[in-house]
């Protein structure tokens, strides 16, 4: 008897690990799960905790070593290099051709590179892998004055890790404000604020142009648009990540800036699928990015082609979006969409408390008054009664008016409730009154739920 | 800053091994009339140990406690043999010996540290106190702006089972066992805190009013140290006032007073079976003869445990007691808060610990039935064991053993809440209540966890935390204690620790929130 061959699934980030749990849970096929970057899967998202000593490595790792050969989930630490379709097998960088049943293609991104002078240089890196995170342990002695160049939220955790290690860090940041393709402006300058605050160097408005080396070929300097030199020995880059598919370029499957996918994550190759990061939905469901590097997205496409692979063919349908970050002390959460530069029918209500660094902007149809999304800084909110209103199509007096329900904050904390609701009343012209929290509202939506 | 802080540490570590060489300092000297009101007080009867001790010890001076320790349990344990040999029953001292030599001592000492206690007071707890607040307050500011302060917990040796940790870790064992077996080697501590306790219940300061004392200037510390630390978050700024509270108030002023009033030493939030000796005859003899008041506190005792322990932790779960009220939990949440992450999260920890604390639980309701049915019914044993047997053994080995040495001297190695979690029984029965009749839970926030691991890495109780919110699923585990660090420690506010309805309370999502799957 031939043995079957396995699902293969390369990359064991979030979107592979996911897929190979779910499918596990309702079948025993066998599954191979191939990664170059660490043996067991880790959470990504923990890099900067290890960097700053909040955790260990093996902290960063959701199940324990010996879950992997309880399911029955082997585990092969290598690269990839080949993949035929035809055949249906692949092969490593150590020359082994390996056959499969179905291969998943989960290989996350890379960090982006401009072709800046210097970005090779010793001392300039990205923040993506593990390797990543030990490069920058290995120098970090050696670092007194570091830059971080982009503005996003890899950009400001690297900036905080850099900081938190006593390092003076300068954050370039192209835009005139941080995050401000995704922000709308009072939510972006109060995070300004907030870096500034922290002592980070912050300059807005401002494009690196080189990276200058030192005679040991290791950066010690970089040169801003505005001719400005600044010494330093790292420069983080930390311009967004794109799909890591370079070895899948040479192959017949079909790509563009990722793997090209329909909405069953199915590749233009049968038996091939791509899921996380490194995906492109050719038809991204309504309101959602063609690419989503985000973790949540990784995890439920990996919930989604498990069913598929198990025997009941599920289209990706992502629900309601939603997001969270952690912006130095400032934790923030997103439900729906609030547009960094709203259009004629969108409307933002922005709330803020300065002195204690907390805020919130809620876009609405002008015209309908539906409520569209919500950004909170300094304050939590509950996941299911948001998806929950944005289902129902709720409008924006329906949230104000159930903020007591929707709020997420630990017990005991400050409610600012009466306050927003006050602002809300005196800019619109409305008289919401606030309702008091109920237990039975809360309950009933998340009951409906299954 | 730093250097101030420095210097703060000095000064502690000054004060520390000040309070460290009063164990080795100091003069005993036993005269004539003190023994003789030795002999009366405690009805000794051997004549040979008198005789012993005229020879050996009366007007003799001694340094240092250890020479003399030596030479009254030789004497003790001399006569004792004889007299069990010739089977003079009445003549055997039965005190422990460790005990006995202690209150000798404790009348014997003269010198400086007797005659100045107050300075000493000041070199040894007045130092120490000051170092640590300074060290301590200038966190407001090296800490930067309020926010999740765990910058370095792994690089330093301290917490992170380095060096200083492993010192501390002898240390603190080294104390635990001064205190529950050599007593007699550390009189001079109590003698500093003699005039406090003068002061609230009249006596003179024993190994226990020490330990009471110290006990709450470390909490008071300590809860300086949270307060900073976590002053971002309201909840565990109340609940650290709240174990101080009752700490100072209900575990060390008011059972001071009591006796002052000649009422039994009572502490009133100390509920059965972890007061393990609650229905002990001693103590039930004490109370009903101690008349109306007796007979509250034995009231109260059992109401405590049977009625309010389990309603409280329905309305609010465990956290009530563990995490609000209880003097080892405050301890955990002050002087251990350090060390926190330090507690096992394996599968394997989580087994034994079911083991462990539920065989605590049935070990002390068999020892409390025991000891019942021979109060009232008069035999020694039950079923051919001893009744005083088996209280002895789970006094040595889960009163002090557990619960001291190891509860406490290992915060640095296997975190702050080792006799919590394993050990106390008191913690299993809210527990158990917890588990499957309360509504407390910790809710998890939909879809939003990204499993950083922060959580589970700072749960105290070894809880995988992560496990479930990265399932969507609400956490319920009856070891919870309701810290709220957790919650404090995530960084993209996924948790919520709250009380809510029953049904639903540990409902497990397919997927996390987010994902339509309904096809
Ligand atoms: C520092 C940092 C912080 C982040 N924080 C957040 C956050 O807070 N919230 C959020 O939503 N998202 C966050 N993200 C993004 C999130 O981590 C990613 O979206 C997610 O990890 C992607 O998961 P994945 O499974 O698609 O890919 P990955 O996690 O990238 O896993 C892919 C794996 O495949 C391996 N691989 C690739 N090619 C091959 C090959 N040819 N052969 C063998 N192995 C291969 C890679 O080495 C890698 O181990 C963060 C990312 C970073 C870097
Ligand atoms: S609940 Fe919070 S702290 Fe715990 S793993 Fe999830 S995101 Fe991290």
């Amino acid at each position: 008897m031939v043995t079957q061959p396995p699902i293969i699934i390369i990359g064991n980030g979030i979107a592979g690990i996911t897929t190979a749990r779910h499918i596990r849970k309702k079948s025993d096929v066998p599954i191979l799960i191939i990664s170059k970057e660490s043996r067991y899967f880790f959470s990504r998202t923990a890099l900067m905790y290890v960097y700053m000593g909040h955790l260990k490595w093996e902290h960063t790792q959701p199940y324990e070593n010996h879950f992997w050969k309880k399911n029955r989930l082997d585990l092969l630490e290598e690269t990839v290099t080949t993949i035929n379709p035809a055949l249906k097998t692949i092969g490593l960088s150590n020359g082994t051709e390996l056959s499969y049943a179905k291969l998943v293609l989960a290989t996350g991104s890379i960090p982006n590179k401009f072709g800046w002078p210097g970005e090779n240089l010793k001392g300039v890196q990205g923040l993506y892998s593990k390797q990543d995170l030990e490069n920058l342990e290995s120098l970090s002695s050696s670092i007194k004055e570091a830059i971080v160049v982009g503005g996003g939220l890899i950009g400001i955790e690297l900036a905080e890790m850099l900081h938190a290690r006593g390092k003076k860090v300068t954050f370039l940041v192209r835009e005139k404000s941080f995050w401000s393709n995704v922000l709308p402006l009072e939510d972006s300058q109060m995070i300004n604020r907030h870096i500034l605050s922290h002592g980070i160097e912050l300059k807005l408005a401002t494009n690196l142009i080189k990276i200058i080396e030192d005679e040991n070929g290791r950066a010690k300097a970089i040169l801003t648009e505005h001719g400005e030199m600044i010494p330093c020995q790292f420069v983080g880059l930390t311009a967004g990540v794109r799909p890591n598919i370079d070895f899948i370029k040479n192959t017949s499957i079909a790509s563009k800036r990722g793997i090209l996918v329909n909405k069953y994550l199915e590749t233009n190759q049968a038996d091939i699928y791509a899921i996380g990061d490194c995906a492109e939905q050719q038809e991204p469901v309504e309101g959602r990015r063609a690419i989503e590097a985000v973790w949540y997205t990784g995890r439920m496409m990996g919930e989604t082609l498990a069913k598929t692979i198990v025997g009941e063919k599920t289209a990706y349908r992502p629900g309601h979006w939603f997001n969270s970050a952690k912006l130095f002390d400032i934790a923030s959460q997103t439900y729906g969409w609030v547009a960094a530069h709203p259009d004629e029918n969108e409307s933002h209500f922005h709330w803020e408390n300065r002195e204690k660094n907390l805020g919130i902007t809620i876009a609405f149809n002008k015209t309908t008054h539906e409520f569209l999304g919500i950004n909170t800084f300094g304050l939590r909110m509950r996941h299911e009664i948001f998806d929950q209103i944005l289902t129902e199509k709720r409008s924006v007096s329906h949230v104000i008016e159930h903020l007591n329900d929707c709020n997420f904050d630990p017990e005991f904390f400050t409610s600012y409730a009466t306050q927003i609701v006050a602002k809300f009343n005196q800019e619109h012209d409305t008289n919401i009154r606030l309702k008091k929290k109920s237990w039975t509202r809360i309950f009933t939506n998340l009951i409906t739920k299954e | 800053m730093k250097t101030l802080q420095k210097f703060g540490f000095g000064i502690f570590l000054t004060g520390l091994s000040l309070f460290c060489a009063l164990i080795f300092l100091g003069q005993y000297q036993l005269t004539p009339e003190k023994f003789d009101k030795l002999i009366t007080e405690k009805g000794i009867k051997s004549e040979l140990f008198i005789a012993n001790l005229n020879a050996n010890v009366v007007n003799k001076t001694f340094s240092g406690p250890f020479d003399f320790s030596t030479k009254i349990i030789a004497a003790l344990e001399e006569a004792n043999t004889i007299h069990r040999k010739k089977r003079e029953w009445s003549k055997v001292i039965w005190d422990k010996p460790h005990s006995f030599s202690y209150e000798v001592a404790k009348k014997a000492g003269i010198g400086s540290i007797v005659e100045h206690k107050g300075m000493f007071w000041l070199l040894t707890f007045g130092l120490g106190i000051l170092g640590s607040l300074l060290y301590i307050l200038p966190n407001v500011i090296t800490l930067g702006p309020p926010g999740i302060k765990n910058n370095d917990i792994f690089f330093d040796s301290s917490t992170n089972r380095g060096f200083l940790g492993w010192f501390v870790f002898i240390f603190l064992v080294a104390f635990y066992v001064l205190l529950y077996f050599f007593p007699d080697y550390i009189v001079n501590w109590t003698y500093i805190v003699d005039p406090i306790s003068k002061r609230l219940s009249g006596n003179l300061a024993s190994q226990w009013f020490l330990y009471g004392f110290l006990y709450c200037v470390v909490m008071m510390v300590m809860a300086i140290r949270m307060y900073i630390k976590y002053r971002n978050n309201k909840y565990q700024i109340l609940r650290t006032t709240s174990v101080l509270f009752f700490q100072i108030v209900f575990a060390f002023l008011i059972p001071e007073i009591l006796v002052r009033f000649e009422k039994p030493w009572y502490d009133f939030k100390n509920a059965f079976p972890l007061d393990y000796d609650f229905f002990f005859s001693w103590n039930l003899n004490s109370l009903i003869s101690s008349g109306g008041f007796g007979l509250f506190i034995l009231v109260w005792g059992i109401v405590l445990t049977l009625v309010i322990v389990p309603v409280m932790v329905y309305f609010f779960g465990k956290r009530w007691y563990c995490s609000w009220v209880c003097g080892c939990g405050g301890l955990a949440e002050t002087l251990g808060d350090p060390f926190r992450h330090l507690s096992n999260k394996s599968i394997g920890a989580w087994k034994l610990e079911r083991w462990l604390v539920h065989g605590v639980l049935v070990f002390s309701l068999l020892m409390t039935g025991f000891t019942l049915y021979s109060y009232f019914s008069g035999a020694s044993a039950v079923f051919g064991i001893k009744t005083q047997t088996l209280q002895n053994i789970y006094g040595f080995l889960i009163g002090s053993i557990f619960a001291g040495v190891i509860g406490t001297g290992f915060y640095p190695i296997f975190g702050n809440r080792v006799w919590c979690r394993f050990g106390c029984p008191l913690a299993a029965y809210l527990g158990l209540v917890q588990r499957f009749k309360s509504r407390f839970r910790i809710t998890t926030n939909g879809g939003q966890c990204i499993s950083c691991g922060n959580c589970s890495t700072y749960c105290e109780m070894g809880i995988d935390v992560r496990a479930y919110a990265q399932k969507g699923q609400n956490i319920v585990r009856s070891s919870c204690v309701g810290c709220g660090v957790c919650s404090a420690v995530c960084p993209r506010g996924v948790l919520k620790l709250e009380n809510g309805p029953l049904a639903n309370r540990t409902h497990l999502p397919n997927f996390p929130l987010g994902n339509t799957l309904d096809n």
